[in-house]
């Protein structure tokens, strides 16, 4: 038996249905890791350990019984914090939500249950998933396994944390401007955003509904396609899920040669002018694809400057509509004010949201305001349909486009927390597929020149709905390079 | 065809004024399940008892269409003459109530599923359709119990059509006209049950009034209508409120776009909200929902469930069988009594006997169980029970009287006619012994009627025919009676003195 956190979820799964250690062991082994490291790193809101355990000694029943395994048998996994799953607390980072248990689960996280993974909690997250750094959590920031005094990015900061720090081998985010892949990147782990629509959103508790996507975390690529063949596909619970039938299948795929995929790397994500680390890093990675094969090409996607700007105005209008159910009726924070409906909406308004949630709301509420509509929220959609075409464009013409996740590496808590424009340049890079609604990953391609030692991403985006080409040149670029087995120092505090 | 005006004449000053008219009708749609989840919904329910994560606005929940709401909402367009857009689109309407889940209410903002259509009304207007569009209901606040306000969401996401007309309406009347052409469709293509009591029917009215030849005024919009009634009121008090308030010449008195309610008590509008407080809904599209596509097949499958619409089928009743305009409209002015007169007609009743039994006898029970027209199909009376009614009534088996009886027991026990007609003695009495008996005895101390008819008024004779077949119990044949009345009086002697 090897090491818990040696293991990714397949050769965890592969022991505990071959018998070689029992799921209730598997949670105790991942608890243990938590009790270990989850006080200084932060990623934890809520573990429900009984109810894992209770779920895992089931799972070895089963098994007991000559029951057939499931492909996450025994795997614990963790849950950013604005996904339902019955009984757990899905407080979305918020005060708002404080203290809300789901009454439903979400389809994806239903999968997950009937493939056998056992969900072990609710992971820290920047408030409603706005933010990029954790700084925006209501309740407590996330610290990066790499350097404590750095961020591990966001939104999705605690799923991220969890899988790299090995507390779990896999972890779900949702990503609607880069919020998995750029923590993904941050933290040196896989993360990968599939095509929207790919996987329901039917309890994902919305930002932005139009980007944003259920996506997992995890330590190797094909836990991803693993973890992707469980919760993908068609749901009657939400219509803007596509069916199984208009997508290529997910496939393990163990050719390692990328001869005859070309590559398209846009001069406006990698400038030859840029000679920092993370475009020295990028390119290194860029001739490792070379070297298996893949053809090189420089291309343009001339709106990419757009993106950020119409990002932020269609995000935040989807989210200024989207927020607005929080209002002290049904559910959530209550403050009642001085008596009126009113008053009792603005109250708790007031001193559910935190700052950036605010703003975001007050911006949305703007751009889709009478008299500002058509020249914010209309011009937004229509830019937002050029950058898609950009994407179209380049695609006749190459198979795949790469390039940094992010613009930098982890950056210090507290440093761009004063300034939202400076935090909303991270998602950069990460945006203008969020917008195409595109499929992309951020795999670990190597580190920053500095100390301490900060991991840096490769992002790969592919065409519309070629979520399983985009895994398979991964998976050879990991196959190919150690970047992937890098793990970071971690000190372990003494068991309690 | 020529208009017909309905200019309005001031009582104060005899100046004509042209009132501008339009209605904006809310109509539940009667499908099984909520517009975008899985909940039955019905009326009078126990308080949030017909819920579900997604018609409470919970988090992450998610709408999908239910396409029973579209298809009903397709009928109707075609029932109306409307155009069905191959290509619509669900937006958000955005505003804080409590009884509103999401914050939001899921409708259809510039891209209706249906342009176009209208009713014509007798007169010859015709009444243009802008637009309708599908949304979700909204749930119920209830402010009167107590302090708190309480809410029901129940009603939260059963799915609405809003027709919207042009402003082609001139006075209370075409108003209720329209609404009456309006019901009796919904009603007719299974859309709606259009029972305004339960909220199923909701009606805002616009209106202005402007002297004839100038441009047309400020327009006020009139809300809390739940009845065809009151409806026609408000119209009528609004139409003479704002000319009034033209002509006291005060422009601070003038009318201002406002929303007024409608108080039925005092049979007056009261301003509710100004335009300054208007809302501005930030109508964005709905990215939960895909565009709605409806294609050729789905319009074709449709109008196949259309049924005959009412004026057709008026048409059609006096053609076929016979009726008279009056009859052919009183039949068809529900579907479920027009159904109900063709099955008796399809199980062997006469047409015209039909029509006169139910005109006379069924559409009388219904008033006193106070059931309203529309729930006519709750009889407990099969239409071929009453096809064998009118059989045996016109084959002389039984008397009219004794049908209507006859009629009431099957209702009543359920059990069939032949068998009552016997155990309840109902068969016609034709014997000539027993008649003479009845019809002695109805004479009795009737001298007036006898003398009248002596003198030849021989109506007089009907007033006799009742008491003579009530004493027989109905089952007197009305034609012995008659006849043997008649002989009596004859062979009885004149008085001395007349």
């Amino acid at each position: 038996m090897r090491p818990y956190t040696e293991l990714d979820a397949s050769a965890l799964r592969e022991e505990v249905a071959a018998g070689h250690r029992s799921a209730v062991q598997t949670v105790e082994e991942c608890f243990a890791r938590i009790d270990a490291l989850d006080a200084q790193l932060g990623v934890f809101l809520s573990t429900e350990r009984a109810l894992a355990r209770s779920r895992a000694a089931q799972i070895d029943a089963q098994l007991a019984r000559g029951e057939p395994a499931g492909p996450l048998c025994g795997v614990p996994v963790a849950l950013k914090a604005n996904m339902c799953l019955e009984g757990f607390e899905a407080n979305c980072g918020s005060r708002m939500l404080a203290g809300w248990r789901a009454p439903y689960s979400a389809t994806f996280a239903q999968r997950l249950l009937d493939a056998g993974a056992i969900p072990v909690g609710m992971t820290n997250m920047d408030e409603f998933a706005m933010g990029s750094s954790s700084e925006n959590s209501a309740f407590h920031v996330s610290r990066n396994p790499w350097s404590r005094e750095h961020t591990p990015g966001g939104s999705s900061s605690g799923s991220a944390v969890a899988v790299a720090a090995g507390l779990v081998p896999l972890a779900f985010g949702s990503d609607t401007g880069g919020s998995v892949r750029q923590p993904a990147a941050l933290c040196g782990i896989h993360g990968f955003k599939p095509s929207w629509g790919r996987v329901s959103r039917y309890g994902l508790i919305a930002f932005g509904s139009s980007l944003d996507q259920v996506s997992p975390f995890a330590r190797s690529t094909r836990d991803l396609e693993l973890a992707m063949g469980v919760i993908s596909g068609r749901d009657e619970r939400d219509a803007t899920c596509m069916d199984e039938n208009a997508l290529q299948p997910i496939v393990p795929d163990d050719e390692r040669s990328l001869a005859g995929v070309s590559i398209g790397v846009p001069r406006e994500y990698l400038p030859d002018s840029d000679t920092g680390e993370v475009a020295q890093c990028v390119r290194a990675a860029l001739e490792s694809l070379r070297a298996l094969g893949a053809e090189l090409r420089e291309i343009s996607l001339p709106h990419t400057a757009y993106a950020i700007p119409t990002y932020y105005v269609i995000a935040t209008a989807e989210a200024s509509s989207n927020l607005a159910r929080y209002d002290g009726v049904r559910y959530g924070l209550r403050v009642e004010g001085s008596g009126s409906l009113q008053s009792m909406f603005a109250a708790t308004r007031g001193a559910g949201f935190g700052a950036e949630v605010k703003r975001r709301i007050l911006l949305g509420t703007y751009v889709l305001s009478e008299g500002y509509h058509d020249e914010w929220y209309g011009r937004a959609l229509k830019v937002r349909t050029l950058v898609a075409r950009d994407f179209e464009q380049a695609f006749e013409e190459v198979d795949l486009v790469a390039g940094p996740t992010s613009p930098t590496t982890a950056f210090r808590l507290g440093e761009r927390a004063a300034d939202p424009v400076a935090m909303y340049q991270a998602d950069v890079l990460t945006v203008p597929a969020s917008l195409a609604g595109l499929p992309a990953i951020s795999t670990p391609c190597g580190f920053g020149a500095g100390t301490p030692r900060l991991p840096i991403g490769l992002q790969l985006v592919g065409p519309a709905r070629s979520d399983a080409r985009v895994l398979r040149v991964a998976r050879a670029f990991e196959a190919a390079t150690a970047h992937s087995k890098e793990r970071p120092p971690l000190a372990l505090e003494p068991a309690r | 065809m020529k208009l017909v005006d309905s200019a309005y004449v001031s009582p104060k000053t005899g100046k004509r004024w042209i009132p501008v008219i339009g209605l904006e009708v809310h109509c539940q749609l009667k499908t099984r399940t909520k517009l975008f989840c899985g909940c039955e919904y019905t009326f009078g329910a126990s308080p949030n008892s017909l819920t579900c994560p997604v018609c409470t606005g919970q988090p992450g929940a998610l709408p999908v269409l239910n396409e029973e709401a579209l298809a009903l909402a397709v009928r109707t367009a075609q029932a109306l003459g409307a155009e069905v857009a191959s290509e619509s689109r669900f937006d958000r309407k955005n505003y804080f109530y409590c009884d509103l889940p999401k914050g939001y209410q899921i409708s259809q903002f510039d891209r209706p599923y249906c342009k176009g259509g209208g009713i014509a009304l007798a007169n010859g207007r015709f009444v243009r359709l802008a637009r309708i569009h599908m949304e979700e209901d909204a749930g119920k606040a209830i402010h009167d119990r107590g302090d708190a306000t309480l809410v029901d969401l129940n009603r939260a996401g059963v799915p609405l059509i809003e027709s919207v007309t042009e402003a082609d309406i001139q006075s209370a009347a075409d108003a209720q006209e329209y609404l009456a052409a309006l019901k009796e469709i919904l009603q007719y293509t299974g859309a709606s049950d259009c029972d305004m009591e339960k909220g199923s029917l909701r009606c805002d009215v616009n209106i202005s009034v402007h002297p004839p030849g100038e441009p047309w005024r400020t327009k006020v919009e009139i809300k809390n209508l739940n009845s065809f009634r009151y409806v026609g009121a408000a119209i009528e008090h609004e139409i003479a409120r704002q000319v009034a308030a033209y002509e006291s010449e005060d422009p601070s008195r003038y009318p201002v776009q406002e929303t007024r309610l409608y108080d039925p008590q005092r049979g007056e509008t009261r301003s509710m909200r100004g335009k300054e407080s208007a809302h501005d809904y930030r109508y964005m599209p709905d990215p939960d929902l895909p565009l709605v596509h409806v294609d050729a097949a789905f319009l074709e499958r449709q109008r196949a469930h259309l049924p005959e619409l009412p004026a057709a089928r008026r048409e059609r009743y006096e053609k076929q069988y016979g009726l008279t305009p009056t009859d052919a409209g009183v039949l068809t002015s529900e579907r479920a009594v027009a159904d109900f007169f063709e099955a008796v007609v399809r199980a062997g009743g006469r047409a015209k006997e039909a029509s006169n039994w139910i005109q006379n006898e069924l559409l009388r029970w219904v008033g006193d169980q106070e059931l309203g027209l529309e729930r006519f199909d709750e009889l407990q009376l099969r239409p071929s029970e009453l096809a064998e009614v009118v059989d045996l009534v016109e084959r002389g088996t039984i008397q009219n009287q004794a049908g209507r009886k006859l009629l009431r027991e099957m209702a009543k026990s359920g059990r069939p006619a032949k068998v009552l007609v016997q155990e309840l003695g109902l068969e016609q009495v034709q014997d000539a012994g027993r008649i003479e008996e009845w019809c002695r005895a109805a004479l009795v101390g009737k001298e007036k009627v006898i003398a009248d008819v002596r003198a030849g008024k021989e109506a007089a004779l009907n007033a006799l025919l009742g008491p003579v077949l009530k004493l027989s119990g109905g089952k007197a044949n009305v034609q012995l009676v008659r006849e043997t009345l008649k002989r009596l009086i004859a062979e009885t002697e004149p008085p001395l003195n007349p």
